[in-house]
């Protein structure tokens, strides 16, 4: 605490406000301090460095499975293109799926857990049931389906994660909800004639912001691993948009495996670090969230 | 207690429910039309839209859905899924054959996931924050962030090409080869799927296992004069094992979710393998089994956890359901 006292004005505990205090307990969180900086640096990568390379896309048949080296700083594809603007691009991908996914789940998540938690009864019964429904289906299988109907496309797998992954959010939400409308003070304000949208603009959703922000975070490394492990299966994102899994697909070739370790190894690699940094931050935003949390 | 398991089952009963009506309205987005595609157009001379629609009228497709989805449902009950697009034998038939290899890899992913992560998971508990702790939840984490079929290409890599300690594909080799043989192949796939199923067991047993450690009982058992030992063994560790049967329950999508990625790299003649052939064959039958195959089995699972939970720990009972 001494330490960061230098950046934070000199007061004592008592007088920072909760948002101030859970900032302070994550940065003392190193782990997930360097999580985040690991993510803002390939977010930036991955936003800035396709203007600066290759076209990711621009297949040239002079320079096939070509090793690290000149021109192309990780060496080239089958199809002659460059591996590190496939994988900025790839980046890009990720990014995208993981954000929307997440946004996708906690916004079902919220409102149908602030409705169920709210009016309870048989809105809520048949809520946990759908609920119980969706989480008969492992989302990788369900998303396999869905691409099978309609083909494999980023959309598709944006929609098809984020409709069958919110029951996480949804029952966060519902059990914060059922418990905070018998706290005396929201009672009060039901008494005083709030009615449901106000009761839940103004005393559920700040409550919930806090836990919702740790599930966000663990939907955003729930959907890139999904979506690269469906593009690594060939039912993802489709060829020739770049994914970080797409591009480990061509490494179920034994002779790729073996001896072209520059076409899987980078990929990989950032596909774990990426949701490690994403489970770190996550991590540290769980304890900063709930001071009282174990660690 | 037997109130509880009605409620219980009265609830699956209404979940079950709503998967089938959820896998039938899939059904009814099916790609295609059964009825068109029993008539071949090439073979077939005559009245071809007449012997469509006495087909469709053979099939019940001119019924209203609701009476579709009785049938439907009557047979399910039956065990009859339907028959597979390209080699016409029966759903059934086809996943029996199937499941086997599914449930040895399974099986043994999930015994390798407990036998490491929960004793892991437990003494991180014990040795909290100490190197021991902090190693064990980096480690944890890790087996959750790297994707398994990234941890099965290095497996590959080291295992088999590099060392050629362990072979890299199939269920045993061509013309069978006895147990040993088996078992050379069941340990890479295994092994992988257990490693990626033991980061989550590490966890919940860890903090399982604070829970219990920072209840009173074990205070009072310690103040007493019992031994750490004897308290950690007789009153902690039983009373930190209970939730886990829940958490093993919750952890099998993610056990059908790896296998069916598993079996993909390393041709492994089992379920998952069967409904990505599918998917590129656009045997939807197939492919609907087995969605419908894996719902069932996590219901089923979800409830023998449920009531299992309840038999072991009466408080379950006393105050309804888990949240």
């Amino acid at each position: 605490m001494t330490a960061l006292d230098t950046v934070t004005p000199p007061a004592g505990p008592g007088s920072l406000s909760p948002g101030q205090l859970a900032v302070r307990r994550f940065r003392r969180h190193k782990v997930a301090v360097a999580g985040l900086v690991l993510l803002v640096l390939f977010g930036l990568a991955a936003v800035v460095l396709p203007f600066f390379l290759d076209d990711p896309n621009a297949v040239d048949p002079t320079a096939i499975r070509q090793g690290p080296g000149d021109g192309h700083l990780l060496g080239t594809d089958s199809a002659g293109r460059d591996v590190l603007a496939r994988l900025a691009a790839g980046g890009r991908v990720s990014l995208l799926v993981g954000l929307s996914v997440a946004a996708l789940t906690t916004t079902i998540g919220l409102v149908l857990g602030a409705v169920a938690g709210y009016f309870r009864g048989w809105v809520d019964a048949v809520l946990s049931r759908i609920t119980d429904v969706v989480l008969s289906f492992p989302t990788l299988i369900i998303v396999i389906v869905v691409v099978a109907f309609v083909g494999p496309s980023v959309t598709a797998l944006i929609l098809g994660i984020g409709l069958f992954h919110w029951p996480v959010a949804f029952r966060i939400v519902r059990g914060l909800t059922l418990s905070l409308r018998e706290q005396d003070s929201v009672q009060a304000v039901s008494g005083l004639g709030a009615g449901p949208g106000r009761v839940l603009r103004k005393h559920v959703v700040p409550a919930v912001v806090a836990p919702l922000t740790v599930v966000a975070t663990l939907e955003v490394a729930q959907a890139i691993l999904l979506e690269a492990a469906l593009s690594f299966i060939g039912l993802g994102v489709p060829p020739p948009t770049a994914s970080w899994g797409n591009m480990l697909n061509e490494a179920q070739s034994l002779t790729i495996l073996e001896s072209m370790p520059w076409l899987w190894l980078p990929p990989g690699i950032a596909i774990a670090l990426t949701v490690l940094a994403v489970n770190f931050v996550g991590d540290g935003l769980r304890d900063a969230a709930d001071p009282r949390a174990a660690r | 207690m037997l109130s509880f398991i009605i409620r219980r089952l009265a609830i699956s009963v209404v979940v079950l429910a709503g998967i089938s009506v959820l896998l039938f309205v899939l059904l009814q987005l099916m790609p295609g039309d059964p009825a068109e595609m029993m008539v071949d157009p090439f073979s077939f001379s005559g009245d071809r839209a007449a012997a469509v629609q006495q087909r469709r009228e053979e099939l019940g497709l001119d019924q209203s859905l609701f009476v579709q989805y009785v049938r439907w449902i009557g047979e399910f009950v039956q065990g009859n899924l339907g028959f597979s697009y390209s080699t016409q034998r029966p759903v059934t038939e086809i996943m029996l054959e199937r499941f086997g290899p599914t449930a040895r890899l399974m099986g043994t992913g999930l015994v390798i996931a407990l036998l490491v992560g929960i004793p892991v998971g437990i003494l991180a508990a014990m040795r909290r924050n100490t190197a021991v702790d902090y190693g064990a939840t980096v480690l944890s984490l890790i087996a959750i962030s790297i994707p398994s079929f990234f941890v099965a290409l290095i497996g590959i890599y080291v295992f088999g090409l590099k060392l050629g300690w362990l072979p890299t594909a199939g269920i045993n080799s061509a013309g069978g080869g006895g147990l040993a043989d088996s078992l050379r192949h069941l340990v890479l796939p295994a092994g992988i799927l257990g490693f990626a199923l033991a980061g989550p067991y590490v966890r919940y047993a860890r903090a399982a296992m604070l829970e219990v450690l920072g209840q009173d009982y074990l205070t009072t058992a310690r103040s007493k004069g019992l031994a750490r030992r004897r308290v950690i063994g007789r009153h902690a560790l039983h009373n930190a094992l209970i939730p886990l049967v829940t958490v093993v329950a919750v952890q099998i999508p993610t056990l059908f979710a790896g296998a069916v990625i598993i079996e993909q790299i390393f041709a492994w003649p089992g379920m998952g393998r069967m409904a990505l052939d599918a998917v590129r064959a656009r045997d939807y039958p197939i492919l609907l089994g087995f969605v419908m195959a894996v719902a069932v089995l996590v219901l089923l699972c979800n409830l023998i956890a449920d009531i299992a939970y309840a038999i072991i720990d009466p408080r379950i009972r006393l105050s309804g359901a888990r949240a």
